[in-house]
């Protein structure tokens, strides 16, 4: 028995970040996203050229680079936040939920590495 | 001194497998579960996704490559798929912000704002397949 009341099975799990760091980075991402959404069909429709000058422009433009460069980090944030909910929640055995969480991170750090590829090659 | 392991606890389950058939889910339930179906979805195209970004953006030619790919029916039937993930994350995920924010938590309010969250995104998809598969 250890001497400290509150480690192991004893441990209070009250009053700090308890997923809640995840959770508003899971809300504020989303917010990020959708008014890029907005945005970007906005611009899109806008310019009114759905040629490949017109589309490639777009991209082009180093605000817009930039901006959907940060969308997509925010998106792989949230749906690292999202896709972890779910393992939590249906897989049970804890060595499984590791491989499953660890195979996201890797799929999700791989992604950005593509998009980062693609953005910067315009 | 209450004990988070303690074994005499009763436990609830959540439902298996098994319930899904004749489990009722209110409509509030269909979004929430639609919610994360149509995240894992969008999840796993991501790469495909990616891909088609890429294509239509390297070079003119590659544009092509995309127009041609993009022109396959099954390809646009994924692509409509994901239009309506896409619609359905988004607006399910502002009426989740709304009730964050303490809006729309009233049985009645939370059934309408579930409803509309349920059948906009079906309906904008519905056009934009109309447009994806050349009615207009």
């Amino acid at each position: 028995m250890s001497t400290s009341s509150n480690i192991g099975a004893k441990r209070l799990v009250v009053g700090a970040h308890y997923g809640l760091a995840d959770w508003l980075a899971q809300r504020f991402t989303a917010v990020v996203m959708a008014c890029y959404s907005v945005v970007l069909l906005g611009v899109f429709f806008w310019m009114h050229d759905f040629t490949y000058d017109g589309w490639a422009g777009l991209f082009a433009m180093q605000w817009l680079k930039v901006s959907t460069f940060v969308v997509l980090l925010s998106l792989f944030y949230h749906v690292w936040v999202g896709m972890r909910d779910i393992w939590m929640d249906y897989v049970k055995p804890a060595s499984l939920r590791m491989v499953f969480q660890s195979v996201t991170i890797v799929w999700l750090l791989g992604c950005a590495g593509y998009a980062l590829q693609i953005l910067w090659s315009v | 001194m209450s004990d988070l392991t303690s074994n005499d606890r009763k436990i609830y389950r959540n439902i298996g497998i098994a319930d899904l058939g004749h489990y009722r889910l209110p409509l509030a339930g269909i979004v929430s579960i639609l919610h994360r179906i149509s995240g894992l979805g969008m999840f796993l195209f991501l790469p495909f996704l990616l891909y088609l970004f890429k294509k239509s953006l390297t070079s003119e030619v590659s544009f092509k490559v995309f127009q041609s790919f993009t022109s396959h029916w099954y390809v646009k039937v994924i692509l409509l798929g994901l239009i309506w993930a896409f619609l359905h994350h988004l607006f399910a995920g502002v009426r989740h912000l709304f009730m964050d924010a303490h809006h729309l938590l009233e049985k009645e309010s939370g059934r309408h704002s579930a409803a509309a969250a349920l059948c906009l995104p079906i309906v904008i998809a519905l056009i934009a397949g109309a447009k994806l598969f050349g009615a207009f």
